[in-house]
């Protein structure tokens, strides 16, 4: 019986990289969005330009799970490389869509799964005869046939196609001719449509579609960064390349055309976040976007910008380590090189967004923090968030919002203030005032240094005076717990002894296997944290409970470490439930593992047992 | 060094320069290096040079890395900014402070260490960008701080005072920055101070990278026979091709040597460099011919000094970006921020 859904299925098209397959792909999703279907696209890539695998699954999600969801129920095969693993891939009873030009590869095809062969490339090469026309339109021609296989509304592919080729009209009618011919092909050929299909709904509302890095780029435009230094790094490239097309629409000078901003393609990271410090320093909103190895150089300039008290801004998008590790997989896994960067006793801000909303959000108040606290904030993407396109709540910016350059002497402040000390803590939350070089005439200068100084810049090796200015780092900490945003809490609504912690990309998944698992009659109490060093609500959250899972991505339970370290839990009460082989966590792995944990769980409390 | 503080009162009488500024507002904290260091010669040029430029001390910020030259902005220029950085890392901090607030005169100083081994490629990258600084490297061949192991610029066949030979080939730094686009290129020796002011000043004036390597004997690690690095040595083996003056507008500042054939170059802000010639087969606005005179002279066993290159059109890093004229640290939300109306336009294009 073949699978049978309503907006509820995964379909996944096998690719190989470079054929132009992606936006025939991303055009096919839109399609579904523009539909009133909810729709979560996911780019599963390898690190080459030309040649290898490439995956693109959208899971299609009425109930709007937007977390990846594990398993394939429509594979359009177009990789002879990977067919037989794809074909493996497919779920019982699913679909297997696939270019019956030629004859199949070898191998017994399954007896499970409903097979749909569609003459691609003789279609193709029937209508066209330049060779790469075959090759785009190919796509084209597939994704007209699955219009008609799924039911999916052809004027909306049609629309899609004239938005894209807006300037490039005659390239249109090509294309629309190119959608017709596959959808006549599969209409002709199948009964259409078939048990998986789609039907217009209204459950996207005024969401829209974006990915994350582009959302933090855009987060960096709003946030007022005109300092811009990287290197180009998977998964982080198009952060800073997104910042670069912002800004050419949207800061140069009305009247001159002259740009409010600079841009640095830098020699290497260890320079990039010299450039970011050195601009922040001289008053500047800068950042960096980076990945794992390039926060592994960076590290003694983190050091620096913290002991010696300089704001910058670092975009980590993390994709999976070790060393060069899987450079286009996601993971989590930089929270405690980030959190502890450099030698000595450090601690750093850390943000941790869940998806693009967020990482605007997090993207332009990331500056409004780092000039108050006057420290380096990480804002820890993933490959997951940052490279898909995700769903998510409009962007939005209230106008009466005023960037926050935290504590800094202006010439007038100066000629008003008896003594200044850079270093002094006047006001008693640990965060003393600054002065931009240049301000003033016989005021306000001092000397940055790395070396240990007093509370007025001087160069020191007096102990007290050392741990006296560390001392007031660790209560700079205590002031970034009452700003930075605070953990969200969602309780099951019934008494549970169980809670989750979770964060960033995480989230749609969690969110979805909360509900799995309330379905099993588990409840569950949810905190996702949203920053680091951790507000008090996180240790009150799980002092609440007997046991919280704490689900991450990455192999060593980094969250878990970092509570455990600073809140001092006992960490038998802190479950790991990790997911760290590179895909994007699923509902169906957390639910399973939480479920098994539970089971184990269930001894009778002593009390009971004795009564 | 002394650990006397110096009394903070002067002789009233102390010649001005055109805005009331003293030699004395000038200076800084005590020097902390080695009595008789040359690097306390080359503070001592950057303060006579600031004080005839009349530079407000303010207007300036002083960049560098780590070593005994970068101890040195802590020496000179007390009323300015200072940062002493990382190891080798002045030239991306001196960048990116370049780029927040264009209206600074920036003042980056480093090592041979500094710059020629753990921070070439910053080095390296901030001259080929034309960032707007003048970049002095205090070079005396060895590393000062860890007790007189090599660097990269001792020459090859030059002895430690260990007694050691160094047996790797040297870097000339301004060979380097001649080859990566430095737009003023310029060697002296600390020990030349009516060499060395003038280049400083000129390099002030110059818009764009301007790069001074000064030979500046290591007095405790590097001044023995056998080292090419010696204040003997560099005294026997200079071979000054110009000597130069720096006209502002004011009244010209004399000379007190002899008149040769003079050249002059007019920079961009209207000052004019005065060069006399004291090489008649040199040119400074040849770039080539630069890097073969030094090759020949390297050759020779000859350290080449003066203003060795120089393009007066020269244009800096915001000129490449075109950046606006008000600095980047002056910004606020009106300019910077698109606004919620716009975040609505881009809302309704993502659906």
């Amino acid at each position: 019986m073949p699978l049978t859904a309503v907006n509820d299925f995964v379909i996944r098209f096998a690719n190989v990289n470079g054929s132009g397959s992606a936006s025939a792909n991303e055009m096919f999703a839109r399609a579904i969005m523009r539909m009133g279907i909810p729709m979560s696209p996911r780019n599963v890539f390898p690190s080459n330009i030309q040649g290898l695998p490439t995956w693109y699954e959208i899971r299609v999600t009425e109930a709007g799970h937007l977390g990846a969801r594990g398993g394939t129920d429509i594979m359009v095969a177009m990789n002879p490389q990977t067919f037989n693993a794809d074909v493996a891939a497919i779920e019982p009873d699913g679909y297997l869509v696939y270019d019956s030009t030629r004859a199949m590869p070898p191998g017994r095809m399954r007896t499970d799964i409903n097979v749909i062969g569609i003459p691609l490339t003789r279609i193709c090469n029937t209508e066209y005869t330049d060779p790469r026309q075959r090759q785009l339109f190919k796509n084209i021609i597939c994704i007209g046939a699955l219009s008609a296989l799924l039911d999916m509304d052809l004027a909306e592919l049609e629309k899609l196609v004239g938005e894209q080729y807006k300037g490039k009209e005659k390239l249109i009618g090509p294309n629309v001719h190119a959608l017709q011919l596959g959808r006549a092909y599969a209409a002709a050929n199948f009964k259409c449509p078939l048990g998986l299909r789609l039907k217009r709904t209204d459950k996207v509302g005024d969401r829209i579609l974006l990915e994350g890095n582009a959302a933090a780029a855009l987060g960096a435009v709003y946030g007022g960064a005109t300092v811009c230094a990287w290197y180009p790094i998977t998964p982080s490239s198009s952060l800073a390349e997104s910042f670069t097309r912002f800004c050419a629409k949207y800061r140069h000078a009305p009247e001159t055309g002259q740009a409010r901003y600079a841009i640095i393609q830098a020699e290497d990271e260890i320079a990039s976040i010299g450039m970011v410090i050195g601009a922040a320093w001289n008053g500047a909103r800068a950042f960096t976007a980076t990945s794992g190895p390039g926060i592994s150089l960076m590290q003694e300039f983190f050091g620096f910008a913290y002991f010696a008290e300089i704001p910058a801004v670092v975009f980590d998008v993390q994709r999976a380590g070790p060393s060069t590790g899987m450079p286009t997989r996601t993971q989590q896994c930089d929270l405690i090189n980030c959190a502890y960067a450099s030698h000595g006793d450090t601690k750093h801000i850390l943000l941790l967004p869940e998806d693009a909303a967020e990482a605007f959000e997090f993207g332009a108040s990331a500056f409004d923090y780092a000039d108050r606290l006057q420290t380096p904030v990480f804002v820890m993407l993933d490959l997951d968030i940052g490279m898909n396109h995700r769903l998510c709540r409009p962007l939005q910016w209230d106008k009466a919002r005023r960037y926050d350059r935290g504590k800094v002497l202006s010439a007038e402040d100066l000629d008003r203030v008896k003594d200044f000390g850079r270093y002094t803590d006047v006001d008693g939350d640990a965060i003393p005032f600054r002065t931009y070089p240049g301000t003033h005439a016989t005021r306000g200068s001092f000397f940055t240094r790395g070396t240990s100084h007093d509370a007025r810049a001087k160069y020191s090796e007096v102990g007290a005076v050392y741990v006296e200015g560390m001392q007031r780092l660790l209560r700079k900490q205590e002031t970034a717990k009452g700003i930075l945003p605070k953990p969200l809490r969602d309780d099951a609504g019934k008494p549970t002894r169980f809670g989750v912690i979770y964060y960033g990309s995480t989230a749609p998944a969690m969110n979805e296997a909360a509900g799995i698992l309330a379905g099993r009659g588990h409840s569950l109490d949810l905190m996702r944290v949203r920053a680091f060093p951790f507000h008090q609500d996180v240790a009150s959250f799980i002092a609440d409970h007997d046991f919280v899972f704490v689900v991450e991505q990455n192999r060593d339970a980094q969250l878990r470490t970092l509570i455990v370290n600073e809140l001092d839990i006992d960490p038998v009460r802190l479950v790991p439930i990790l997911h760290y082989d590179g895909t994007s966590i699923t509902a169906r792995f957390i639910s399973g593992a939480i479920a098994d944990r539970l089971d184990a769980l269930k001894v009778t409390p002593l009390r009971k047992a004795m009564s | 060094m002394t650990y006397l503080a110096k009394p903070k009162f002067h002789h009233p009488s102390l010649p001005k320069n055109a805005i009331g500024f003293t030699r004395r507002d000038y200076e800084a904290s005590t020097s902390t290096l080695c009595a008789g260091c040359g690097h306390d010669s080359i503070s001592a040029a950057i303060i006579e040079a600031a004080f005839e430029l009349s530079i407000e001390p303010h207007r300036v910020a002083k960049i560098s890395g780590i070593g005994c030259s970068s101890k040195t902005p802590d020496y000179f220029l007390g009323a300015s900014h200072g940062f002493n950085s990382v190891h080798g890392r002045m030239p991306s901090v001196l960048t990116g402070a370049n780029l927040a607030n264009r209206d600074l005169i920036y003042l980056g100083v480093s090592g041979d260490g500094d710059s020629a081994s753990i921070g070439f490629g910053q080095f390296a990258h901030a001259l080929r960008r034309g960032v707007d600084m003048v970049y002095i490297v205090e070079n005396n061949g060895v590393y000062g701080l860890t007790k007189g192991q090599f660097s990269a610029t001792a020459d090859k066949g030059s002895k430690s005072k260990k007694g050691a030979l160094n047996s790797d080939s040297a870097i000339d730094l301004v060979s380097m920055a001649l080859q990566l686009g430095a737009t003023f290129v310029a060697r002296s020796f600390s020990g030349d101070k009516a060499q060395l002011v003038p280049l400083i000043k000129a390099a002030i004036q110059h818009r764009g990278a301007a790069l001074i390597d000064v030979i500046s004997p290591c007095i405790a690690f590097n001044n023995h026979v056998g080292s090419t690095k010696s204040l003997d040595y560099v005294r026997a083996h200079n071979e000054a091709v110009n000597a130069l003056d720096v006209m502002i507008g004011r009244a010209p500042i004399t000379v007190d040597h002899a008149p040769g054939k003079v050249v002059t170059v007019t920079l961009h802000d209207g000052s004019e460099l005065r060069l006399r010639k004291l090489n008649d087969e040199y040119d400074p606005g040849d770039r080539l011919a630069a890097m073969n005179f030094l090759q020949a002279h390297a050759a020779r066993g000859q350290i080449v000094t003066g203003l060795l290159y120089v393009d007066p059109e020269a244009d800096d890093l915001h000129g490449h970006f075109d950046t606006v004229p008000t600095p980047l640290n002056q910004l606020g939300e009106r300019e910077l921020c698109p606004g919620a109306d716009t975040l609505d336009a881009i809302n309704a294009g993502l659906r």
